[in-house]
């Protein structure tokens, strides 16, 4: 099963007190309550979801969730195999945030009236990479993709020009090192599990093994 | 939102023979399914929304068994206690609403001791779902953390794949409750159905891993070269049906083997390996020596905490091999050197080929020397008694003799059943049947009354608290009706009696709330027209108890002991397992 087959987990960005952002990754059967069975998961152990996004994924009828939370590497992995075990999953995956390419997306109401009368509002947008999706006479609307930093950058410079409203959209991420989850469907989908899925943590990851 | 049919795998015999049609109603393919799964017996209540299906039955009462309980907790107990005693799925009906809540407690009862149930619940019509409907409750998102496996079927053609899904899971891999919920208007649907085809592959469940001789070579490995090695088993023996090669794993590595409560009589207790019981209230020498082993090797057992006691001071100087058919439990409590993923019946044949053949002389004379300062100081004087009043211990003893360990056991929880766990003799696999992981008082009477239907042929003994056989006296009512051949003892102290001990030893002996008070138990059976003694001494008790075993039905037998004994030994909460105390 290996849930850590795509890890190559650092310790470099942890906390005092070893957390750090993980990105889950859960490839699923699309099926109306499987979401409250993950999220029972994590509520059950009293774990806060920073952040919970669910999609389409590369295939067709196939489901895929990216979760964000902030905790320590066993947290992680034992969560991981908890939700891995539930029927209408196929498979976890979870990363730090250097093995994942990633965006939010960031939307921001300002009056249009400030903008227009003063020009450091347009530097700012322009600094921030946004793009206007609206601009009408009373508001305009510019939406930011980029990591967590740089959507909150924009809104704190955004403060003093009345910000009038502001929504972000939940984590999305792509695994640096995946090749995707066409093979392994097949591998699923065959009657005998194929060599690819017998690979086994307790096994390659022997050496990381340590003591709580 | 696509149904179940997309996800359910489709079986390359289905197309073929889905040729042949049925005619009928959601309700009669659902009572055809179970059949079809070889469904026998269902333990169930009926109510309004569940009523085509108990229609349906009507007409299958030749095929079907059905006993009717007398609350829906008493329902999935019994289911419980058939699938522990037979190893077949329990089947549990229920209605909406409060039907389907009071099948909460068994339902986490069952997954958190693994035992495969399907369990049925009506459900109010698909057009009044969250409406506030009489009798509608979310039962999916309610049992959703206590359930392998749930689905709501709204549409009759669904019923089919669903059941063969549910029977599949709740029976493969490591074994659980699965629920389906299926609204009225599927029950009444009007349909034309293909032949049911059995389930045997999901894509998103792997209940087994295909197993790597990696593993086993390493774990060979490390218990070839150990001294002191140590075998700690658990219900995962029993479930994956390898107890021939358990025994002849331990038998040629000639490891002492120690067990769970959930694995007890997996081999039998007079087994010279079987060095006895683990954990809280366990035996003394498995639990010392787990903190001198060098190489532990645990078997289909989870590291529970009432095993472990204190994790940090917890066999911190073995190397552990862990076997397990889920690999959750792989490093969850304990850091395993070596995880053996796999069916224990795949996995223990593999082990046995390659571990040499050994003795352990030295290191089984450790384990014989502390069960014999146990004897003198414990259970001697617990099976044995020199004062007046009698012990829990002694009443097993006595059935002990009489039965001679052919018995199922069944126990309820508190020191009853851990009296009972340590002293009954079990010569049989599947022969106890306790409360594990839920520790749920109210378990014992209906789980007997299922056992006994899941092993007709077996004596079985139900063993009782005098509090928790007030949490579900009810079903001797369903004994009365349908006339399952059940003894059952009460041991009445007159105390809540596990918690009085812990407020003895833990809460200076502030008794809050106790204090126990019990009805005419040999008056209530015989209400029930269900023959009943009591008795108060020692000189009564044998041949008590020999005319309980010996009756042809029935049987409630009360046995007055002593108010303020305590179990030991006892690792205290919070301790480590080597510092278990004998008194």
């Amino acid at each position: 099963m290996s849930t850590e087959d795509t890890l190559k987990h650092t310790i470099d960005q942890t906390d005092i007190d070893g957390k750090q952002e993980y990105t889950i990754t859960v490839y699923a059967e699309n099926r109306i309550g499987l979401l409250n069975r993950i999220a029972i998961i994590f509520s059950k152990r009293k774990i806060n979801i920073e952040s919970l996004n669910s999609s389409a994924s590369e295939i067709e009828g196939i489901h895929r969730f990216n979760i964000v939370i902030h905790e320590g590497y066993e947290v992680v992995r034992k969560l991981a195999r908890q939700i891995e075990k539930q029927i209408e999953v196929l498979k976890v995956y979870f990363n730090t945030n250097e093995e994942i390419i990633w965006q939010e997306l960031a939307l921001y109401k300002v009056s249009t009236d400030e903008i227009a009368e003063k020009v450091t509002v347009e530097r700012l947008l322009r600094q921030y990479g946004a793009s206007a999706v609206v601009i009408r006479k009373d508001y305009t609307v510019f939406a930011v993709t980029g990591h967590r930093e740089e959507t909150d950058a924009l809104v704190k410079a955004l403060e003093p020009y009345e910000l009038i409203e502001f929504v972000r959209s939940a984590r999305v991420a792509i695994i640096k090192d995946s090749a995707g989850f066409h093979e392994k469907l097949k591998e699923f989908e065959a009657f005998e599990p194929g060599e690819e899925l017998v690979e086994n943590e307790f096994l390659e990851k022997g050496g990381k093994i340590f003591t709580m | 939102m696509e149904t179940a049919q997309d996800t359910i795998q489709q079986s390359e015999a289905k197309a073929e023979t889905s040729k042949t049609l049925f005619k009928g109603t959601g309700s009669q393919v659902l009572l055809n399914g179970l059949i079809e799964e070889g469904v026998t017996t269902i333990f169930g209540y009926p109510g309004g929304a569940i009523m085509p299906i108990y229609d349906a039955l009507y007409d299958y009462a030749d095929k079907l068994e059905h006993i009717l309980v007398r609350h829906e907790q008493g329902g999935i107990h019994a289911a419980q206690g058939f699938a522990r005693a037979s190893g077949e799925v329990g089947v549990v009906f229920a209605t909406s609403g409060p039907g389907a809540t009071n099948l909460v407690t068994g339902l986490a009862d069952a997954q958190i001791d693994s035992t495969p149930l399907v369990c049925i619940t009506g459900q109010v019509f698909a057009h009044l779902l969250g409406t506030d409907a009489f009798q509608e409750t979310d039962v999916i998102n309610i049992t959703t953390p206590v359930t392998k496996w749930n689905y709501q079927v709204t549409d009759a053609k669904e019923i089919q794949e669903v059941l063969a899904k549910a029977f599949y899971i709740a029976k493969s891999g490591r074994p659980g409750p699965v629920l389906i919920d299926i609204t009225k208007n599927a029950q009444l649907q009007l349909e034309e159905f293909p032949e049911y085809v059995k389930c045997n592959h999901i894509r998103s469940y792997r209940p087994k891993p295909k197993v790597r001789i990696e593993y086993i070579e390493q774990a060979a490995e490390l218990i070839n070269s150990a001294k002191k090695p140590f075998v700690l088993f658990g219900q995962g023996v029993v479930l994956g049906k390898a107890e021939e090669e358990f025994k002849a794993f331990i038998e040629k590595a000639g490891i002492p083997a120690a067990w769970t409560i959930m694995g007890e009589g997996a081999i039998p207790t007079a087994h010279p390996l079987n060095v006895g019981m683990l954990g809280m209230h366990g035996n003394y020498g498995p639990n010392v020596l787990t903190n001198e082993c060098d190489v532990l090797i645990a078997i289909g057992m989870r590291f529970d905490d009432r095993v472990t006691g204190r994790l940090d001071k917890y066999a911190k100087q073995a190397k552990v091999i862990h076997l397990d058919i889920d690999p959750a439990e792989i490093d969850k409590n304990v850091k395993a050197e070596v995880g053996v993923w796999g069916d224990c019946k795949e996995t223990l044949p593999l082990l046995t080929n390659l571990v040499n053949e050994n003795k352990h002389e030295d290191w089984l004379a450790k384990f014989r020397d502390y069960n014999q300062q146990e004897i003198d100081q414990v259970i001697t004087p617990e099976l044995y008694p020199s004062g007046d009043e009698m012990t829990m211990g002694e009443v097993l003893r006595n059935i002990n003799e009489i039965c001679g360990g052919d018995a199922i056991i069944v126990t309820d929880v508190g020191q009853h059943q851990m009296v009972a766990c340590r002293y009954a003799k079990f010569n049989n696999t599947r022969s106890n049947i306790t409360s594990g992981g839920l520790g749920t008082m109210g378990f014992g009477l209906p789980a007997a009354i299922g056992a006994k239907y899941g092993a007709p042929d077996k004596t079985v003994i139900a063993i009782i608290g005098d509090g928790g056989f007030q949490m579900t006296p009810q079903e001797l009512g369903t004994i009365m009706q349908f006339g399952a051949a059940v003894k059952i003892l009460i041991l009445n102290n007159r105390f809540l009696g596990m918690v009085r001990q812990w407020q003895q030893l833990f809460h200076d002996k502030r008794y809050s709330f106790v204090n126990i008070t019990s009805p005419d138990f040999v008056a209530l059976a015989k209400s029930y027209y269900i023959e009943a003694n009591k008795v108060d001494e020692r000189a009564n008790l044998r041949q008590a108890l020999e005319t309980m075993i010996n009756h042809e039905g029935s049987y409630l037998l009360e046995v007055m002991v002593g108010r303020e004994n305590n179990v030991f030994p006892m690792v205290p909460q919070g301790m480590s397992v080597s510092e278990i105390r004998l008194k």
